[in-house]
């Protein structure tokens, strides 16, 4: 089991702005009268993107009364799932995958390109505010390992040196491309491909 | 090898284009109605005459999972989920499905939603897999405005509406009824069984829960029939199946392949070979990490299938087939790995939630030489107080390959842990086990 605990810094309060709002009632509509309890994982998600990339209690309390359910219910879920920050990471939140199948290619040399680029620490911000890293469990890239994944891309089939070229971007609030940085075309085996080949030469 | 017009998932490395008018001309929505009109019956016995074993790791017979729905309608609803939590490190096959076949997968959850009279179908994916979500989405909102799917779905007289739904991070929701509580808001802690999904499941309604491979091979098995699909791999064994080749190979990749294929052509042929040649190869997950691993000399002649990896010990699973070799330390993955199980644990039963971290730490100063003689012994028998004592398979998936490391590699461990039990040294290791016997204070 994982450990999380909320900020130390809380703001006081929190309400969804038009465009969350307009997206919370969209969800709902999509499970069964009396389930609304059912949209409390992508409301969470809402309120995440909204927030800056974390959820703030307030932010549990306001959609326990939203979907008209217990605070500590709403609380249960945002501290069981890994996916909700409950805490500041940044604008651009980098999360590398270290488990076996990436870590044998070599995962934990992206870790060495985060600690000297972004923090010497996991779940700590960068100087200027922007970023923060934190090794994550199988992201299910297996075959584009090593990879990481920044807010809601994927890039893959990385080695230290591309990891730092992209740590530098982000850092300069840019967004680099996502996909493969070895240019090879989704999951197909690089330059070694045996099947569907009138499909590809078509 | 597997012919290419044998091939179900023709678009697996998105050369034409995922959109509705690519996807038709590779035959999807290509006479769904015509199918539906043959009626429930011969859906699920074609089906069953491909003898279709269900891709998300179990293996059970899916033509077999639908017939358990109840035949009649009564006061509640029926519910279809398609489980897309893929999060077995080494498999990322409905990743690509999602991404490139959405088409088939949505075609597919039309039949499924018939078969076993659901018209809401959920499709659970994980949280990381957004922008593949999103593609998802894109090809449902063509399949609405094409009229394919919600009233009248495809002309087949059916109502369907299909939503995605999307985790948060959490492996254990890939387990069925974990995956039930998540949609319903809550926890994704597992219920116990029975009473089983198809009569109990979501929101307390008959539920059919399937993997998206599965799903996604359905449409093609009824257009070309259950004796085609069954007439590929071998008996019990059938079909196609997508393997996700990743570690220590040359090329890794996904491919799809015929059921039974042997595991060395596969490492061979489609994922250029194992890193420094054959003869560098140490082990081999064969289904994802969850199935204990397979020492060289028998991956010379494996095959893989259901069957054949149940008769030496381990599984298909997944069919993430994970090539380790000798550079690394086979201690240290499966250390890796342990703590995998430990961080996913969803602490709902005792020994999984405190086992799975006592396994990672063994492992961990195992790894580096740090453990007595009689400890690994003692690795053993935690594994054994885990397997079979919790409500669901999350127990031996996370203790399985802790057993498969000390059936094959049992000897290495010992060569770098052969001293005395450090109770006997009085030397202060935190976290050992035996710690309790030794220091009070910290007990």
């Amino acid at each position: 089991m994982s450990l999380r605990k909320p900020a130390k810094d809380q703001p006081e309060s929190f309400e969804f702005n038009q465009k969350s709002l307009a997206a919370a009632k969209e969800i709902i509509s999509n499970y069964p009268d009396g389930k609304q309890q059912s949209a409390v994982m992508a409301l969470l998600y809402i309120a995440q993107k909204q927030n800056e990339n974390w959820i703030p209690l307030a932010a549990m309390k306001y959609i326990g009364k939203f979907l008209d359910m217990p605070y500590i219910k709403v609380y249960e879920v945002a501290t069981f799932y890994t996916m909700y920050n409950l805490s500041p990471v940044g604008k651009h939140f980098v999360q590398v995958c270290t488990t076996t199948p990436c870590m044998i290619r070599g995962a934990y040399k992206l870790v060495e390109a985060c600690k000297e680029k972004i923090s010497e620490n996991e779940n700590e911000l960068s100087q200027n505010k922007m970023c923060s890293w934190m090794e994550v469990e199988c992201l299910g890239a297996c075959v584009n390992a090593p990879m990481m994944q920044i807010n809601d891309d994927y890039y893959e089939d990385l080695d230290k040196e591309k990891t730092l070229k992209i740590l530098d971007d982000i850092l300069n609030d840019k967004t680099p491309k996502p996909g493969s940085y070895r240019g090879r075309i989704n999951n197909e085996p690089e330059n070694n491909r045996k099947t569907l080949l009138d499909l590809k030469n078509a | 090898m597997l012919k290419d017009e044998d091939r179900i998932f023709q678009n697996l490395y998105n050369d034409r284009g995922s959109d509705y008018d690519s996807s038709k001309k590779r035959g999807d929505w290509v006479g769904t109605a015509d199918l539906i009109k043959k009626g429930r019956e011969w859906i699920i016995n074609e089906v069953k005459t491909s003898e279709l074993r269900g891709r998300g790791g179990a293996g059970f017979p899916t033509g077999l999972k639908w017939s358990f729905a109840p035949k009649e309608l009564g006061s509640r609803p029926h519910y279809l989920v398609i489980n897309g939590d893929e999060s077995e490190p080494g498999t990322c096959k409905d990743r690509d499905i999602l991404r490139f076949e959405p088409h088939k997968l949505i075609e597919g959850c039309l039949i499924a939603a018939y078969a076993v009279q659901a018209h809401v179908c959920y499709i659970y994916i994980r949280g990381e897999y957004f922008v593949d979500g999103q593609k998802l989405q894109t090809a449902i909102n063509e399949a609405y405005e094409k009229n394919l799917i919600g009233k009248n779905a495809a002309g087949t007289g059916w109502d369907l509406d299909i939503y995605i739904h999307y985790g948060a991070g959490a492996y254990i929701c890939g387990e069925e009824t974990a995956l039930l509580e998540s949609i319903e808001g809550k926890k994704g802690q597992p219920r116990l069984k029975p009473p089983f999904p198809a009569l109990i499941g979501l929101y307390g309604c008959p539920t059919i829960i399937n993997n998206v491979e599965t799903i996604a091979v359905v449409p093609t098995i009824l257009k070309r029939g259950g004796k085609w699909f069954s007439s590929l791999g071998k008996a019990k064994n059938t079909g196609t199946k997508i393997f996700c080749i990743s570690g220590n190979v040359n090329k890794p990749c996904n491919v799809e392949e015929e059921m039974s294929i042997p595991l060395k052509e596969l490492i061979e042929v489609h994922a250029g070979g194992v890193v420094g040649g054959w003869n560098n190869l140490l082990a081999v997950i064969p289904g994802g990490s969850s199935m204990p691993l397979i020492p060289q000399k028998t991956c010379e002649t494996l095959t893989m299938d259901f069957d054949s990896l149940v008769a030496e010990k381990s599984g298909l699973g997944t069919a993430g087939i994970v090539v380790i070799n000798k550079d690394q330390d086979i201690i240290k993955c499966m250390a890796r790995i342990a703590r995998f199980y430990k961080h996913e644990s969803c602490g709902q039963c005792t020994p999984c939630r405190e086992g799975s971290g006592w396994m990672w730490r063994m492992l961990e100063r195992m790894a580096k030489g740090e453990a007595s003689r009689e400890e690994v012994d003692m690795l053993g028998d935690v594994t054994n107080q885990i397997a079979g004592h919790t409500i669901c398979a999350f127990g031996e998936g996370s203790s399985w390959p802790v057993q498969g490391l000390l059936r094959h590699f049992k000897k290495e461990i010992e060569q770098r842990n052969n001293f005395d039990p450090s109770i006997k040294k009085k030397k202060d290791i935190p976290y050992l086990v035996d710690q309790h016997l030794m220091d009070k204070k910290n007990a």
